[in-house]
């Protein structure tokens, strides 16, 4: 049974044809080719919505099976990088600041040099890599990554933000490759509809994947660790 | 020579790496010293007679003779005694090749050419000549920090772009300056040197939190 679009909220009819909804398991793009470079997946999201905390969670749960290294783009520097070396999930040689000027946008989208240098740099330090996680500082619903820059992009927002975000929509929530509603412990707390979050994401994002995560109740992100571990199997062998 | 093309390399959203440095204004707005204006006018007019006319005579010289990239680069080197700078030099060098990469067809210039000798030979790869490259890097000297004057203060953006306007002629006269010496030898091309912007950049390499590269 092919998978059907599902570009409208519906409901389930106890008569209906059987269908599937999309499977964040499965990636719908085609295979990226698989080259000298890593593959570089873009984490991006609102100020606070946990793109950092995601990052930690996935260089503990992928270090010990992939080459990895990370770019921050913290518009105070170091923050991030800072982060992750405090959390000792990955050593000081693996990780690159980018400094972006006011402009965190600017540097994952319109002028992408200082993350493809940091990246490079890298690369030609570290030697061969499987993986590069390139995450945006802070920013708005409209930032989104250069496919110059990376092959893939994770958008993350948080149910602390409004259970209206989905609906919003934007380039990050309509168009990332992944989109991770994350502290879904807090749901409760801040009176988050999930249901009404995935009903609006499911309208907004057709055949793209959504995952709900805690990082709190799941330290190693398993849905989006097995979503990047399923991108880095997927790279076909370059000819 | 193409102005269209003088265009697309002056433009500031040319993805070049430009918009992640202040050109040294975040450690003097940190200091107290440029706070409106006219303090920006002021620090605009003392970088452009300064490192403008250095920048601006080596781009006009490494547009001359793009062969001879390592020598101006030494020159560059020499001229700039922060360390912090010759490496935000070499970053945006970097970062113009890269772009420019795409734009025209380029010699060898090097992994991480100074940005002036970048800028010079690209200019001279894309046809244009000795001025060209020398009113690019004038106006480039000032524009860059302009733009972070406005991230950076909160200035009203036309009253910044009035005073890119004032300063247009100033420009003008600084590249035509350089692009007289553009076939000098390295040692005989200008030195203005300002060391409230080494002392600066010196200083913001250190910061935990800042926001511009340099």
């Amino acid at each position: 049974m092919p998978a059907e679009p599902h570009a409208a909220p519906h409901t389930h009819e106890p008569d209906e044809v059987p269908h599937t909804h999309p499977d964040p398991g499965v990636d719908p793009h085609a295979p990226l080719a698989a080259g000298a470079r890593a593959l570089r997946v873009g984490i991006g999201g609102p100020v606070g919505s946990g793109k950092t905390a995601l990052v930690a969670a996935l260089c503990r749960a992928l270090g010990d099976e992939l080459r990895l290294a990370v770019v921050t783009n913290d518009i105070y520097t170091t923050e991030d990088a800072d982060f992750l070396l405090r959390n000792g999930v990955l050593p000081a040689d693996r990780i690159r600041a980018v400094e972006t000027g006011c402009c965190p946008h600017t540097a994952i989208r319109d002028d992408i040099s200082a993350n493809l240098d940091a990246v490079e740099d890298l690369e030609a330090a570290l030697g061969p890599l499987d993986l590069v996680l390139v995450e945006s500082g802070g920013d708005n619903l409209t930032a989104t990554f250069s496919k110059g820059l990376i092959d893939r992009q994770i958008f993350v927002v948080d149910v602390a933000g409004g259970d209206k975000v989905p609906r919003k929509g934007g380039p990050g929530v309509t168009a990332a490759d992944l989109l991770v509603i994350n502290k879904i412990d807090l749901a409760p707390l801040v009176s988050a509809d999930l249901t009404v979050m995935d009903r609006d994401a499911r309208a907004r994002r057709g055949e793209l994947p959504t995952v709900f995560l805690s990082l709190v109740q799941d330290r190693a992100a398993s849905p989006v660790a097995d979503w990047i571990r399923g991108l880095v199997a997927a790279r076909v062998p370059a000819a | 020579m193409s102005l269209a093309t003088l265009l697309v390399l002056a433009d500031g959203r040319l993805p070049s790496g430009g918009h992640a440095h202040s050109g040294g204004l975040e450690p003097q707005v940190s200091a107290g010293r440029v706070r409106e204006l006219d303090s920006v006018a002021e620090f605009l007019r003392g970088k452009l007679a300064t490192t403008g006319l250095v920048a601006a005579a080596f781009a006009a010289a490494a547009c001359a003779r793009p062969g001879n990239g390592a020598e101006f680069d030494q020159g560059i080197d020499v001229r700039t005694p922060s360390p912090a700078l010759r490496k935000a030099s070499r970053a945006q060098g970097r970062a113009l090749l890269r772009a420019a990469r795409a734009m025209w067809t380029l010699p060898s210039a090097g992994r991480e050419p100074h940005q002036p000798v970048a800028l010079g030979i690209v200019a001279s790869a894309a046809g244009l000549g000795a001025l060209e490259a020398a009113v690019a890097a004038a106006h480039g000297t000032v524009s860059g920090a302009a733009s972070a004057a406005v991230r950076l203060l909160g200035l009203d953006p036309y009253a910044v772009h009035g005073l890119l306007a004032r300063l247009a002629p100033d420009c003008d006269r600084i590249a035509a300056a350089a692009a007289k010496t553009a076939g000098a030898p390295v040692d005989d091309l200008p030195a203005a040197g300002a060391p409230l912007l080494d002392i600066g950049a010196e200083l913001h390499a250190t910061w935990e939190v800042r926001l511009f590269a340099s």
